[in-house]
């Protein structure tokens, strides 16, 4: 049977992904199917959003949200999370004009943005543990670390996702599965930085003000 | 095509005798285990109304369940491959009466079963207090691991793995647990409710007679889980204040005491005891909401 | 260096190293065996490596049937320990033993009997069904299996390596949280599950992507099969619902590795969150497992009776209602945890909604025999024991669902008889049916009818005897996992009946075992052909075995039951000419990334970090590699297709 196979390495020229391929599709399916899986991730959050809420005033004898968080720290992430939003779309659009190095400039910055925002991030974390309000100190404090670490680790992992990506484009140039990459890192960034909108009011502006 | 060869009444007569040896069995198993089935012989009022509610919906549901067997059997037989003089109809799909009928009747019945047991889930709501004239009495019990501590606030007594109370008489119990979740059952009385560390649920119930009634947890909360029955002694009130004074007589159940009896053991025997602590139950609940411990 | 795994770990007593032993002793036979007749090359390239659906499927049900004889084995057990243990009499298994057996037992049957013969089924007829040459991510489903098996797998080391987890199938806080259970036992509940999740979740996508977007030509929504309809539905629980056990898994590993106070007793944790968030999870899963098995008995009863399934949109509607309402019932699962009667209420009329769509279903099959010619294959025996066992399993059901009822009844073994009746009485005989009914597709020979039989007798008196007693002992307050009760309880007599029941279960299963074999065995006289049912739906169009490519030509469809409607004339089913078919090719990267999360769970469970590092690591490296790799695939030139399709029909 395997003697009858040939091997065929795709090298297609690049797609126009306003026609339907009508043979095998892989663009829409791979986007749908990328699509459910944010869905699935965002039930994640809502589970750990369901989780603050619901704990979030178990504080055991140690500091609520008012006492704690800061919002201008949390205003700046979120600033710099949304810039580099705009421009991970910003390198989509060279990418779809073939720009290369547009592409790579623009995904540098976004690296550079999203870099800035965990450590940020990691920042005010550290500060809490060293004041000794850990995630081990109360239920409210385990839930505001594992929801807004958890967005944090999706951050990180897209960096490093992006970085990989990356490499791709330098070194195989924007082929039809690179584009394909970009368009579903491009969707996972957004939703992370829809997941911090939702992070940003509940537990910084709702929970301060 | 390869179908069956075995006659096909053997099939349906060996079912339908399997299943009616069932539904016998059934009857006469409820007579025999007549004394021990606590759930369908119970022996206080809320007991009796939530056995009284089960035989309402199971005779409701019969209405559905009968017909679905009679047609199952009746549709078996007549539409065998081998009664060659039905009916063959392969492209009959559709009947809108027919799926208006099984559509609505279960909706019906839904209606029915549904606002009874809406009705009676706040009429027999765990926290509701029996009406009665006597007044009422309060048990707590806190759920340790793998033993029942039964303290009598009022009387300032406290009883392990045993509890008394008179006939007739409202028991307004108040459970919690120092332990893993546990359940609070004494199925001759009436429902279960959960015992949780750090959280109060009530349970009201009444025992009708005398009698001893067994009592257990009814969910699982470690190694010695399945030692964790009791003995709940409905009696005269005499014997019952008999019973309180011998515990007034007892060992002290002091802080001390109760930290020593909340680690882990099993099969502990019956022990009666006065309350040396008189807010142990609070205390035993505020421990977990406080990051100061006992 | 390894954690907290120290030479202890090794030793049991006595029970747990027999069944270590046999475990071990069976374990060897096989691989040995495979060694003799020098099959793992085979294996390795045409199996293990697959991508092809129809392998992977038949690869899922084996590894479910074997965790079956586990999780059987398990039940056993119980059964003779409960027998037994009246009075002062201890039993064989200590009270810990035990209730690792009764956790053991459920985790294995949801998860890997369940989820497996599910994502088994899914795989096999899914594609064929819809007229598709394969599933929507060839790679995601291998990795998808392997996850399942590397979890399995995780179970199975776990009889052998410490101990596993006493808190149940579900492992509810705050009994499964650092301050009960420190041990191993939980941790390695945590990680089977959660990477059994892990697989399901991406299977679940998988499929959906599959059903909404590679059906053939002509066929809309409404002209898919309905077993295609009850896998749509299924997949779109496993979405919603698997993440929300994802999280709240997590949430326990915070709690268990870092300290955390989510479902602590202390600290400010709430377990009845926890309870509240594994049953958002929980009831959903029940109905993924119980959906496909009504789509089996959709594809089953009209085939045997020469009749077209009955009220198909009223069949549709009735699986989404299902699908919808199994998300707002979750609460009837507790509804001893002390809630308002107005939540209660609530959540109580929701539950007996659910009973109004499965009743129709169980009609519309009814009237789908009706002025049908019904033929009593063993597929139709099952589905006979079905509606039987399933009514009652849903009139007890009904009873549960009402809160001053429920109790009562509530964690007593008259709930265990009831989740046993819809489990067996409606997952296992839908699968026993879908197996023998599809078995002759996928290997070209039919299941010896006649052992079949003597199977289901046994399955169904077993069954009886083993379930209907339960029912008599939660009227009389026994609860659930008891290993020892009073002899004053009078309970005995009816423990020893009920064990009787489970051997006779099990006298069913070794027949069925050794069904399979003599079926093998015996294969050129019970050939099968194409379509040995005169069948309805497009799997029978094609050879038995299916080519690799399933389809030589994608067909067109028009209409539901297209192969009925082809074999009128009414239709041309393959009106396209012969093309180039496109394959993925096989992959061993799937099967890497099942072993690492293997040693990654087990890692986890000991606490040797830098193995689970490395584990992890390997598995993004892994990950990385394939998504870097060319595009590769196999091509069948057009002509090629065309001369393997006349060998085919000769």
């Amino acid at each position: 049977m395997s003697d009858s196979l040939t091997i065929h390495h795709t090298r297609e020229p690049f797609p126009d992904t306003s026609v339907p391929d009508p043979h095998q599709d892989i663009f829409s399916k791979t986007t749908l199917g990328f699509w459910m899986y944010l869905m699935t991730d965002c039930l994640v959050f809502a589970t750990l959003f369901v989780t603050y809420a619901v704990l979030r005033h178990n504080t055991f004898g140690g500091p609520d949200s008012r006492t704690l968080l800061e919002l201008p720290t949390a205003f700046i992430e979120t600033l710099i999370l949304l810039t580099s939003s705009l421009t991970s779309g910003l390198g989509l659009l060279a990418a779809k004009r073939s720009h290369r190095t547009a592409l790579l400039g623009w995904f540098a910055l976004t690296f550079v943005l999203g870099a800035s925002f965990v450590a940020i991030e990691m920042h005010e974390f550290t500060q809490f543990v060293h004041a000794g309000h850990s995630w081990t100190r109360s239920a409210f404090l385990s839930s505001f670390f594992t929801l807004v670490g958890t967005h944090g680790a999706h951050v990180t992992s897209g960096l490093i996702w992006m970085c990989i990506m990356m490499g791709q484009v330098f070194f195989h140039g924007i082929t039809v599965a690179n584009f394909r990459r970009l368009v579903l890192f491009n969707m996972f960034w957004h939703f992370l930085d829809v997941v911090w909108i939702f992070i940003f009011t509940y537990v910084y502006l709702i929970g301060v003000l | 095509m390869k179908m069956a060869q075995k006659p096909l009444g053997f099939m349906l007569i060996s079912t339908a005798i399997i299943f009616l040896l069932f539904l016998v069995m059934q009857p006469l198993e409820v007579l025999h285990y007549r004394e021990s089935l606590a759930v369908l012989f119970p022996k206080g009022l809320i007991g009796i109304e939530q056995r009284n509610l089960l035989l309402i919906i199971q005779a409701l549901m019969l209405i559905v369940i009968i017909p679905v067997y009679i047609l199952t059997f009746i549709f078996s037989w007549r539409y065998s491959a081998h009664h060659t003089d039905a009916t063959y109809d392969p492209d009959l799909v559709d009947n809108k009466l027919a799926e208006f009928v099984w559509w609505g009747v279960p909706l019906v019945m839904t209606l029915i079963i549904g606002t009874l047991t809406w009705v009676k889930t706040y009429e027999l709501d765990p926290y509701k207090p029996i009406a009665s004239d006597k007044k009422p009495l309060t048990i707590q019990v806190v759920a340790l691991q793998w033993k029942w501590l039964f303290i009598y606030p009022e009387e300032q007594v406290a009883s392990l793995n045993f509890l008394q109370f008179p006939e007739n008489t409202p028991l307004h119990f108040v459970i919690t647990s120092d332990a893993p979740m546990n359940s609070f059952w004494i199925p001759d009385l009436g429902g279960q409710i959960y015992a949780m560390p750090q959280m109060k649920t009530e349970l009201n119930l009444i025992a009708n007679t005398t009698g001893d009634f067994r009592g257990s947890s009814a969910n699982l909360s470690g190694e010695g889980f399945a030692g964790m029955h009791f003995i709940a002694r409905s009696s005269s009130e005499e014997a019952y204040q008999k019973w309180i004074a011998s515990a007034q007589a007892g060992y002290t159940l002091d802080a001390p005491t109760y930290t020593e009896l909340a680690k882990p053991s099993q099969d502990n025997p019956v022990t009666l005891y006065h309350l040396g602590e008189s807010s142990l139950f609070d205390q035993i609940i505020m421990k977990y909401m406080h990051p100061v411990k006992l | 260096m390894l954690g907290r795994l120290t030479f202890e770990a090794f030793l049991h007593e006595p029970s747990q190293n027999f069944a270590v032993l046999m475990m071990t002793l069976s374990g060897l036979a096989i691989l040995g065996w495979i060694t003799y007749l020098r099959k793992w090359k085979y294996l390795w390239d045409e199996w293990f490596t697959s991508v092809d659906p129809k392998r992977i499927g038949i690869m899922y049900i084996v590894v479910a049937l074997l965790m079956f004889m586990k999780g059987f084995a398990d039940a056993l057990m119980m059964r003779l320990q409960q027998a037994f243990a009246s009075g002062d009499v201890s039993g064989i298994l200590s009270a810990g033993h035990f209730q690792e057996v009764f956790s053991a037992h459920g985790t294995t049957m949801i998860f890997f009997v369940g989820m497996g013969v599910v994502f088994g089924l899914m795989n096999l007829i899914v594609p064929l069904q819809i007229g598709a040459r394969d599933v929507a991510f060839p790679f995601l489903n291998t990795v998808g299996f392997w996850l399942f098996a590397g979890a399995a797998n995780l179970t199975v080391i776990s009889l052998a390596i410490g101990h596993f987890s006493t808190a149940g199938w579900l492992a509810y806080a705050p009994l499964s949280g650092l301050e009960y259970n420190p041990g191993e036992g939980v941790d390695y509940w945590i990680w089977m599950v959660q990477i059994a999740g892990v697989g399901s979740t991406l299977s679940g996508i998988n499929f959906l992507v599959t059903i909404l977007k590679m059906r053939c030509p002509g066929m809309t929504f409404m002209k898919m099969p309905i077993f295609v309809w009850s896998a749509l539905c299924s997949m779109v629980l496993v979405v919603f619902a698997f993440p929300i056990l994802t999280a709240t898994l997590v949430m326990l590993t915070m709690d268990r590795y870092l300290g955390m106070h989510f479902f602590t007793a202390g600290g400010g944790g709430n377990p009845m969150l926890y309870i509240n968030l594994i049953w958002a999870w929980g009831h959903p899963e029940v109905y993924i497992l119980i959906l496909p098995a009504f789509g089996i008995f959709s594809e089953v009863v009209p085939t045997f009776s020469e009749k077209r399934l009955f009220g198909y949109t009223s069949m549709v509607w009735a699986l989404i209602l299902i699908a919808f309402l199994s998300f707002i019932v979750w609460l009837h699962h507790f509804f001893t945890m002390g809630a308002s009667p107005l939540v209660n209420a609530f959540f109580a009329v929701m539950t007996m909604l659910i009973a109004i769509p499965t009743g129709v279903k169980i009609f519309n099959w009814l009237f789908t025999k009706f002025r049908g010619r019904v033929h009593f294959t063993s597929p139709m025996l099952w589905f006979f024991a079905f509606v039987l066992n399933f009514s009652v399993g849903g009139m007890t059901g009904i009873l549960l669902s009402s809160p001053p009822v429920d109790f009562q009844v509530h964690n007593s073994l008259f709930l265990i008889a009831h989740f046993h009746g819809m489990v067996i009485g409606g997952l296992l005989f839908g699968f026993f049916a879908g197996f023998t009914y599809w078995f002759p597709k996928f290997t070209g020979f039919f299941l010896d009818e006649q052992l079949n039989r003597y199977a289901f007798w046994c399955w169904l008196t077993g069954f009886l005897l083993a379930f209907m007693p339960l029912y008599m002992l939660g009227f009389m307050g026994a609860t659930r996992r008891l290993d020892h009760y009073e002899a004053a309880t009078g309970w005995q007599p009816l423990f020893v009946i009920v064990a009787i029941g489970a051997v006779l279960i099990l006298i069913g299963a070794l027949i069925q075992f050794f069904g399979l074999f003599w079926s093998i065995r015996n294969r050129k006289k019970l050939w099968a052909g194409s379509d040995p049912w005169n069948g309805r739906t497009l799997e029978w169009a094609i050879p038995s075995p299916p080519p690799i490519y399933n389809f030589a030509i994608v067909p067109t469809v028009d209409q539901l039951d297209p192969l009925w409607a082809m074999k009128r004339g009414q239709l041309n089913l393959f009106n396209q000419p012969y093309e180039d078919i496109h394959l993925p090719k096989n992959t061993p990267i799937g099967l890497m990334i099942g072993f690492l999360s293997m040693t990654f769970g087990f890692a986890m469970t000991w606490h040797i970090y830098w193995l689970a590092l490395l584990s992890f690591l390997a598995i993004i490296a892994c990950i990385v590699i394939r998504c870097s790799g060319k595009d590769e695939h196999a091509i069948i030139p057009a002509a090629e297709v065309k001369k393997m399709e006349a060998a085919y029909k000769s």
